[in-house]
């Protein structure tokens, strides 16, 4: 038995090296942000069953390390779209530049990030200035810089109910929470804490909760628990509005009419970009750009739309559209 | 000593039997069997939480394993299908074509989307394969089940608007329907109380709204039903009940008048009230049954939650394991025998022992690290195939197997090989003939731990790219996969409710997987087991 064993490990050893140089690829690879991750995948589900191409094999690696994977040059095993929930950086693009990539960038929708709690509770309303507050380390009384002495929403104001501060929410890895601290936080940092550079950070009493990556977590969390609220994209509301609610943010309710409109402040566009260069070499690229592109993908009563991603304007859809497909690539 | 026993009579003063001998004694019987209960009450405390945890599992997965299915009469005929091109037909005609079929009353680009949307979207694709490998067969009209889409499934599963009651009501003095609106009058008041208490919206001259806020109030007559959206009190103490049509009330049709109340607001569900209405008359036509969800167990994945399968992430967890398995048996049971029958025990020896002890503690995300840096990198082999999948969890299963392989060897009696080297056996045919074959059980044992803690891993994955969303089941070692436990990562995250049912039901099948090749292994040392 050894024997056989042996030598069957020695043929894997040896099969392992053969493959080395596989033959060319013939599978679109796509890498990048988990917020996208959904809306891709369906793409990729629909493009395969046309039947013409092979299903493209969709990562979900974030946005960060889905950019260095598709900028660390060209070739068959280097990925061909990468998805990201904010634009490259400009560091980034000059890694695409200097290994020869050129990047065509898909805006594809929007995507709300909401404060939720569930239907057993009250909706609330709340402005940006209060969920700082609430969820900042240190906060600015009475113009002194202390630590977040509030306990309770009632705290902060009256209107608000009087239970305590329970929100949970991403950890610091996940792109939902840069979002978070970029749209409601930064833009709500008195200039106070601004000077000494906090407005970043939030507390870490235990009012708000890490509650990992998964989104679906927090869903769970927020049934069982009326008094908590929950950060989560807006997908997850949407599929689950018979049980939560979206709190009003400064007087907007997260609807998809608000968040398509840019009427609801706390939304993100999102992004696909594709490597110019691989058209061509990769079969099915300009299609399955094509694919996400219709407005049976993207359009507002296409799938995607169902998935939870917020449609851009008609005009804005129809402009990257046509840069898209047109395959202008970025800095060229 | 025997002498002052013999009458039986104990020594008062014996330094054993004594009071305070007695009080040690009982102190120490009584430390036992606080022991005793401490421990039985563990394994109680830990079979209780295993109870909790499987039957929760098993008790959230049970919807996933059946599926409702729509049988339509599907128009196969010459000119809807060309046998000869069965790729190029236009498959979602002839499915919503079907579906339309069904409710000939429907109207409006609106609604014809809605009753296209009881059917999953991933219908056509499986109508085109069935007809391809010829369990269908092109011509004529055809009935044909095909899955429903998630949000219908779950309400005929009773998951999603599971929160209405039905009452009889008396039947109305009149009805009238004009176009999509109905008008029904009845005689007595309670309608509006009941509306009252649903949140209504209250306008003028007593009249009552039931906006999209409000729970869903539909009245069930005459072989149809109508949705009520507006109430007022008539001029002699009855109610004129407003509202659009859902399905077609037919005059002459009898039985009781009923009123279905939905506590959910129409707009909070996924499915709307005309969907409901649509979906029981089906299953009131026999068209809906529940079926064993074949696509479940045997599809790839897919983001439609009702076309998700397991198979595609089965399979590939197969194929890693069996690299795994190939790569680190061999290697770790020849590295222990080396290690433990001939080599030298010197400081060099004494170091590489030191490093495999450390190596079983190191994170399994390192062995991804080193996956990525040295097969995918320097090899070059492709991402996300099982092989890369099965080198770097054999890396990392080596040295389990490696220390338990040792440990069995070490454990086998030194006369066994005294034995043999006596009778003028070499040393390698004392090793292969008698110390091994006698280790097996427990080196066995070993690997099957090693192999289980492989099965579960994600971590060293996510960095050689197994950590994706791939549709094709693989078809080789070097084809795109993924893994069980990666399989029930990803639909964890997905947001549609049915992937919940989903992810317990994997969560089950691996854990199936587990046991099964745990079995083998029980097989296989029960087979060696020898008893000296």
């Amino acid at each position: 038995m050894n024997k056989f064993l042996l030598t069957a490990s020695a043929a894997t050893i040896a099969l392992a090296g053969a493959v080395g140089t596989a033959a060319a690829r013939d599978q679109i690879r796509v890498v990048g942000s988990s917020t996208v991750f959904p809306f891709t995948t369906a793409v990729a589900e629909r493009f395969g069953q046309s039947g013409e191409f092979q299903t493209p094999v969709v990562e979900s690696t974030g946005t960060g390390g889905g950019m260095k994977l598709f900028c660390a040059g060209v070739g068959e095993s280097h990925p061909d779209f990468t998805n990201a929930s904010r634009p490259i950086k400009d560091s980034e693009l000059e890694t695409c530049k200097a290994n020869g990539v050129t990047p065509v960038e898909i805006k594809v929708g929007f995507d709300g990030i909401v404060i939720s709690n569930s239907k057993a509770a009250k909706q609330i309303d709340l402005t940006k200035e209060q969920i700082f507050a609430a969820l900042a380390k240190n906060v600015e009384v009475d113009g002194k810089v202390v630590a977040n002495p509030y306990t309770n929403w009632s705290d902060i104001d009256e209107s608000l109910p009087n239970t305590k501060i329970e929100v949970l929410g991403p950890p610091p890895t996940s792109g939902t929470r840069d979002a978070f601290v970029e749209l409601v936080m930064e833009e709500a940092c008195p200039e106070a804490i601004e000077a000494a550079d906090g407005c970043t950070e939030i507390r870490e009493d235990g009012a708000y909760v890490e509650a990992g990556e998964n989104d679906n977590l927090i869903v769970q969390k927020l049934e069982a628990n009326a008094d908590a609220f929950g950060i989560f994209g807006f997908s997850f509301l949407d599929q689950n509005a018979d049980k939560l609610q979206g709190s009003t943010i400064g007087g907007v309710a997260p609807t998809f009419e608000a968040i398509a409109a840019g009427e609801y402040g706390v939304s993100r566009s999102l992004f696909v970009y594709a490597k110019k260069e691989h058209v061509g070499a990769i079969p099915g690229m300009e299609e399955f750009i094509k694919e996400y592109t219709t407005d049976t993908a993207w359009g507002p009563e296409g799938y995607l739309a169902d998935k939870g991603l917020i449609p851009l304007p008609d005009d804005a859809r129809a402009k990257q559209a046509e840069d898209a497909q047109a395959l202008k690539g970025m800095g060229s | 000593m025997t002498d002052t026993l013999a009458g039986g009579a104990k020594p008062q003063n014996n330094q054993h039997t004594n009071e305070q001998a007695r009080g040690r004694l009982r102190k120490r019987y009584a430390a036992e069997s606080r022991f005793k209960w401490l421990g039985a009450g563990a394994v109680l405390l830990s079979a209780f939480f295993l109870l909790l945890l499987l039957s929760t599992i098993v008790f959230k997965a049970f919807p996933a394993f059946r599926a409702n299915e729509l049988t339509l009469p599907l128009n196969l005929s010459a000119e809807h299908v060309n046998p000869d091109n069965l790729t190029g037909n236009n498959y979602d005609t002839i499915i919503s074509d079907a579906l339309l079929s069904l409710f000939p009353q429907v109207e409006g680009r609106q609604e014809r989307r809605q009753v296209r949307g009881l059917i999953s979207s991933g219908a056509p694709t499986l109508l085109r394969q069935a007809l391809q490998n010829g369990s269908l067969t092109p011509g004529g009209t055809v009935e044909y089940a095909l899955p429903m889409d998630d949000f219908a499934d779950l309400y005929l599963k009773g998951l999603l608007a599971a929160d209405s009651a039905e009452t009889v009501l008396a039947t109305p003095q009149s009805v009238a329907v004009e176009g999509n609106e109905a008008e029904l009058r009845f005689s007595d008041d309670s309608l509006l109380d009941a509306a009252r208490e649903a949140g209504a919206l209250e306008e003028d001259g007593g009249a009552l709204r039931l906006t999209t806020g409000a729970a869903s109030f539909i009245i069930y007559l005459g072989g149809g039903a109508v949705k009520i959206t507006d109430l007022a009190p008539d001029a002699d103490a009855g109610v004129v009940a407003r509202g659009p049509v859902l399905a077609s009330v037919s005059a002459d049709a009898a039985g009781p008048v009923r009123l279905r109340v939905i506590a959910t607001p129409e707009g909070q569900r996924k499915i709307s009230d005309r969907e409901i209405v649509w979906v029981d008359q089906l299953k009131a036509d026999g068209r809906t049954a529940s079926a064993w969800n074949t696509q479940f167990f045997f599809g790839g994945a897919s983001r439609e939650a009702e076309m998700a399968g397991i198979w595609g992430a089965v399979v590939g967890s197969a194929l890693t394991m069996l690299v795994t398995l190939a790569l680190s048996f061999p290697i770790g049971v020849a590295a222990a025998i080396y290690l433990e029958e001939f080599a030298p025990k010197n400081r060099l020896t004494g170091f590489i022992e030191v490093n495999i002890n450390n190596l079983a503690a190191v994170p399994s995300i390192v062995f991804g690290l080193l996956g990525l840096a040295v097969f995918l990198n320097w090899f070059n082999l492709p991402r996300s195939a099982p092989l890369v999948g099965g080198m770097v969890l054999a890396l990392m299963t080596l040295p389990t197997i490696i220390i338990a392989s040792r440990a069995a060897l070490r454990a086998v009696p030194p006369s066994i090989r005294e034995a043999a080297l006596g009778v003028g056996a070499s040393k390698i045919q004392t090793v292969f003939h008698h110390v091994l074959p006698l280790a097996m059980p427990g080196i066995l044992t070993g690997t099957i731990i090693g192999m289980a803690q492989a099965l579960g891993e994600t971590a060293p994955l996510l960095m050689i790219g197994m950590v994706a969303f791939i549709v094709d089941i693989p078809g080789g070692f070097t084809s795109p996969a993924t893994v069980l436990p990666v399989q029930i990562f990803m639909w964890a995250d997905f947001p549609e409710p049915a992937f919940q049912q989903k992810t317990s039901a994997a969560i089950l099948i691996l854990l199936g997987f587990l046991i099964l090749m745990n079995a083998v292994a029980v097989v296989l040392r029960k087979r060696f087991e020898r008893r000296w």
